[in-house]
């Protein structure tokens, strides 16, 4: 005989043991520490960080433990904690052509000051697994060492400036503070830096489809890499109880600025166009895609027809945070049946007064 | 009466420019109710501009339009609210495109686009609606039977008609048509063109429509405006402009049409 | 951060989490949002919705404004498709005895908040009692019109010929309206509003209620409002009136003829029966009337 059904509570907290059980896996195999994550599965913890909207490596490393290695779940963890803390305050901006680098290319320049340095990269790796990584305790093998070069390092951007190459955008009047993505909500049209926020904590999957899509002809920008720079920055505060600067620590990020079409005409002299990317460790794709993206979306801005879906605010900044899109995407698993009993109700009317015509609600 | 004595709609040197390119020079006219003007030219003269700037669609960069709003008399338009301005495009204003997907809804019925703005005012009965709409289709020579029907399964000429149907239905005062004809098969153009005569004869309609075919001036427009250059070079009864054209371009236009 | 715990022991209030959550300056801020959105009957007020636990979409924007109005003498029910026992209404209800430590109840008439998805309670409310329901998508016009900018335009000018362009369109092909829950509904004679995916069955309920009705949006950050005894009609034409949903038989457990009935299929020859949703009044309706069926139900 149906009984109404009862025993949702002991059944969430069964899941939950049943969940530690598979987070574990084989209690023989030794247990992943914290400190492990942080430091081998290190561009794991730079893309939680970055989509997570914090900096501290430890707790996206818990995050990637506690979620088993699911990242878009480990970043969700993140930003829930996130939102538990109290905000003491901004910081000043970095300045990134002060930072130490690690690794910085142009494509636009074979040669530049300061020079290529290529650093640590897949990039001319050849993707051939390694079976050697089956074992542990390998020695590594001592990469030489240069002594630092004492030439600077000044970024392409303003390279390009020196001679009006690159559109420069004054700053606002008055220097308003930027709008504050994680306090207020994103209302449309969105100006320039509630965008690249919406871009830095954006889902990196989602917008390196944008970005490629954006050179497969769903609007064209013609970009070029201007620089790709990674290495650490210095975070400075000025605290109210001072009133002078001081420097809280560094931190490692990734920046990329973008060269884009240029744009000028017979009365207005042409320059480049820019696009920007930053995120936090080393993520060279996500500011990449974030550089692509965020100047597809200055179409409105450029003058430029805005015919694709990487150009359009709402459709990219709608559908760009990964706690949003899991969140609803995954929502469908919540019980539907009261909606869905609405449905049936209406088809199984719908098919009777076709089985039975005449009906007075049937169309003209 | 106070109709008479002023016109519908009241242009005053109006002038459109992109940037350092005028487009539209220094246009004066004035629209009298029931009264249907054709602006004529080839394409580039500025006549689809001034279409716009006159149906609010395209502010100019300076001179006046004013429409006689019912119950106020002459009104800048480009000084109505955002709220006053799309009601006058909902009611009293029609605008018929040049392609008729522009115009409509094409992912809902023909009855749905034609009930639309009745909807728009507040009515509420379902079964008075589909009447009207059915009317109107019968008045634009569809067949009635096809009002459950998308517009994409319509033909060019139905479409068009449909997308006249979904503009007149709230018995609008000035109805702006961009090249209501181009595109559409010789033997059909006749049949609308026919049919929009009528139309606005039986509706004391006033229209401003704008064509590159003289035959269409001819058959619709009582008066016409020959633009060259974004500059109105001749404007007068179509008649005569026709018959007796003065400025050298509208020479140049009238010998250039192949006689029927 | 989440313990499991004995099976059977109710969580206990954590002390390093601040009350209901929330740090106290963003439960000013949807207050202040809730005053606005009362302020405007069916108004969409955006706010700076947080991360929360729970995933948006899993009702973020009811919990944040149950947060934001709950105070320690609060008496609290959560229900989920009418029931207090589906998983997530045990896990919502589970989050706000941690964070806060009220007491709960299944009992509607107990309750002074009743955070809901996707139904009302079927006993009638009264006044001083706030129902807070999870929206998923607060924009009514969102199907038909995606962007934003043109439907905060349709909304200030009060143009809603699309919404009655669409119910036009539903009777032109099918005969009937096919909307049959998240029916849209305008509110004060203003804004059209849309009232959550509860079935058609349940919009007659927010007409005139005594009880403040407040809608939580967490993933499009929106907040409305229904303010007690304010006029809820649901869209129509004057020859195809709003209708609800008839059931031909009473709920199989307790009689009731006037709920909102949930199909269960008992076989796999399609046999099916039809019980109460709301559990509550299931329950109180077994008390009061000696049910068909001579046997007693029986609970796990």
């Amino acid at each position: 005989m149906y009984v109404a059904v009862k025993g949702g509570e002991s059944a969430i907290l069964n899941s939950y043991d049943l969940l530690a059980q598979q987070r574990r896996g084989d209690a023989a195999v030794a247990e992943l520490s914290v400190a492990q994550i942080q430091q081998q599965l290190r561009l794991a913890v730079d893309r939680v960080m970055t989509e997570g909207s914090v900096y501290d490596p430890q707790l996206a490393a818990l995050a990637i433990k506690q979620s088993a290695g699911d990242l878009v779940e480990a970043i969700f963890l993140l930003r829930a904690y996130r939102a538990t803390l109290p905000r003491l305050g901004y910081s000043q901006a970095i300045d990134t052509g002060k930072m130490q680098i690690a690794r910085r290319i142009s494509a636009a320049f074979k040669d530049l000051p300061g020079g290529q340095v290529l650093g640590p990269t897949y990039d001319y790796t050849q993707r051939l697994l390694d079976f050697s990584l089956l074992a542990t305790g390998q020695s590594l093998p001592v990469p030489k060492t240069f002594a630092p070069s004492n030439e600077p390092s000044p970024r392409v951007v303003d390279l390009l400036n020196h001679e009006n190459l690159l559109e420069t955008q004054p700053v606002p009047e008055g220097d308003p503070d930027p709008f504050d993505l994680t306090r207020a909500p994103l209302r449309f049209p969105a100006d320039r830096s509630a965008r690249l926020q919406n871009l830095a904590r954006a889902d990196e999957g989602f917008l390196l489809g944008m970005a490629y899509s954006t050179q497969r002809g769903y609007s064209e920008t013609h970009p070029f890499v201007g620089e790709i720079r990674f290495g650490t920055v210095e975070l400075c505060l000025v605290p109210e109880e001072l009133g002078f600067e001081i420097s809280i620590g560094d931190l490692p990020v990734t920046e990329c600025q973008m060269i884009n079409q240029f744009q000028g005409s017979l009365t207005q002299p042409p320059q480049f166009t820019r696009g920007y990317g930053l995120a936090f460790g080393h993520s060279e794709r996500k500011a990449m895609a974030m550089a692509l993206v965020d100047r597809a979306l200055r179409a409105d801005e450029l003058g430029e027809a805005v015919t694709a879906p990487a150009q359009m605010q709402e459709f990219v900044l709608s559908h760009s945070d990964s706690l949003e899109s899991s969140g609803f995407v995954q929502h469908l698993k919540l019980p539907h049946y009261v909606d869905f009993q609405s449905e049936l109700e209406l088809v199984r009317k719908m098919r009777h007064s076709f089985a039975t015509p005449g009906d007075a609600h049937g169309p003209a | 009466m106070h109709e008479l004595t002023q016109p519908l709609l009241r242009v005053q040197n109006l002038h459109c420019a992109y940037g350092a390119r005028a487009v539209v020079r220094d246009i004066s006219l004035d629209l009298w109710p029931g009264e249907v003007l054709a602006i004529v030219g080839e394409s580039g003269s500025g006549k689809t501009t001034l279409l716009n700037a006159l149906a609010a669609r395209h502010a100019p960069t300076s001179g006046t339009v004013a429409f006689a709003m019912r119950g106020s008399g002459l009104q800048d338009i480009y000084a109505l609210s955002e709220a006053q301005a799309r009601l006058l495009a909902r009611t009293d204003w029609g605008f018929v495109h040049q392609h008729a997907a522009d115009g409509l809804r094409m992912n809902v019925s023909a009855g749905a686009n034609v009930a639309e703005r009745l909807m728009a005012l507040g009515q509420r009965h379902y079964g008075n609606l589909r009447a009207q709409a059915g009317d109107w289709l019968a008045r634009v020579e569809i067949d009635p039977s096809r009002i459950d029907d998308r517009p994409d399964t319509f033909s060019g000429g139905m479409r068009q008609r449909l997308q006249i149907a979904r503009n007149l239905i709230t018995q609008p005062r000035l109805v702006f048509m961009d090249e209501p004809t181009s595109g559409l098969d010789v033997s059909v153009q006749a049949r609308l063109l026919d049919m929009l005569r009528m139309l606005t004869r039986q509706m004391n309609l006033a229209a401003v429509i704008v064509t590159h075919d003289l035959a269409v001036a001819r058959l619709l427009a009582q008066r016409m405006l020959v633009m060259q250059g974004g500059v109105a070079v001749e404007t007068g009864l179509t008649d005569q402009v026709l018959d007796d054209p003065q400025h050298p371009y509208t020479q140049l236009l009238v010998s250039s049409v192949l006689p029927p | 951060m989440d313990q499991p715990e004995a099976s059977s022991a109710a969580p206990v209030r954590d002390p390093h989490i601040n009350f209901a959550y929330l740090d106290e300056r963003t439960k000013r801020m949807i207050r202040r949002a809730i005053l606005k959105a009362v302020a405007i009957p069916g108004y969409q007020v955006p706010f700076g919705s947080r991360e929360m636990p729970l995933p948006y979409g899993w009702g973020t924007g009811g919990i944040q404004v149950t947060a934001s109005i709950i105070g320690p003498d609060d008496v609290l029910k959560v229900i989920d498709q009418g029931s207090d026992d589906t998983v997530n209404a045990v896990n919502i209800r589970r989050f706000f005895q941690r964070t806060t430590g009220v007491e709960v109840t299944t009992d509607t008439t107990a309750a002074s908040i009743i955070q809901t998805r996707h139904r009302i309670p079927e006993t009638p409310l009264q006044a001083g009692q706030i129902l807070v329901y999870q929206v998923p998508v607060p924009e009514p016009m969102q199907h038909l019109e995606p962007r934003e900018v043109e439907t905060r335009k349709l909304h200030a000018l009060q143009e809603y010929g699309l919404m009655h362009v669409n119910l036009f369109e539903d009777l032109a092909h099918y005969g009937h309206i096919a909307t049959t829950y998240d029916y849209p509904v305008l509110v004060n004679g203003r804004y059209i509003m849309s009232p959550s995916p509860i079935p058609k069955f349940d919009n007659p309920k927010m007409h005139q209620n005594p009880a403040l009705q407040l809608f939580g949006a967490g993933r499009e950050k929106r907040i409305y409002a229904v303010p007690p005894f304010t006029d809820v009609e649901s869209l129509g034409f004057e020859d195809h009136p709003f209708e609800v949903q008839h059931w031909d038989h009473p709920c199989e457990i307790c009689g009731a003829r006037d709920s909102f009935l949930d199909e269960v299929l008992t076989d796999d020859q399609g046999s099916r029966m039809f019980v109460c949703s709301d559990s509550d009044y299931c329950a109180k309706q077994q008390a009061l009337h000696t049910p068909p069926n001579t046997l007693p139900p029986e609970t796990v």
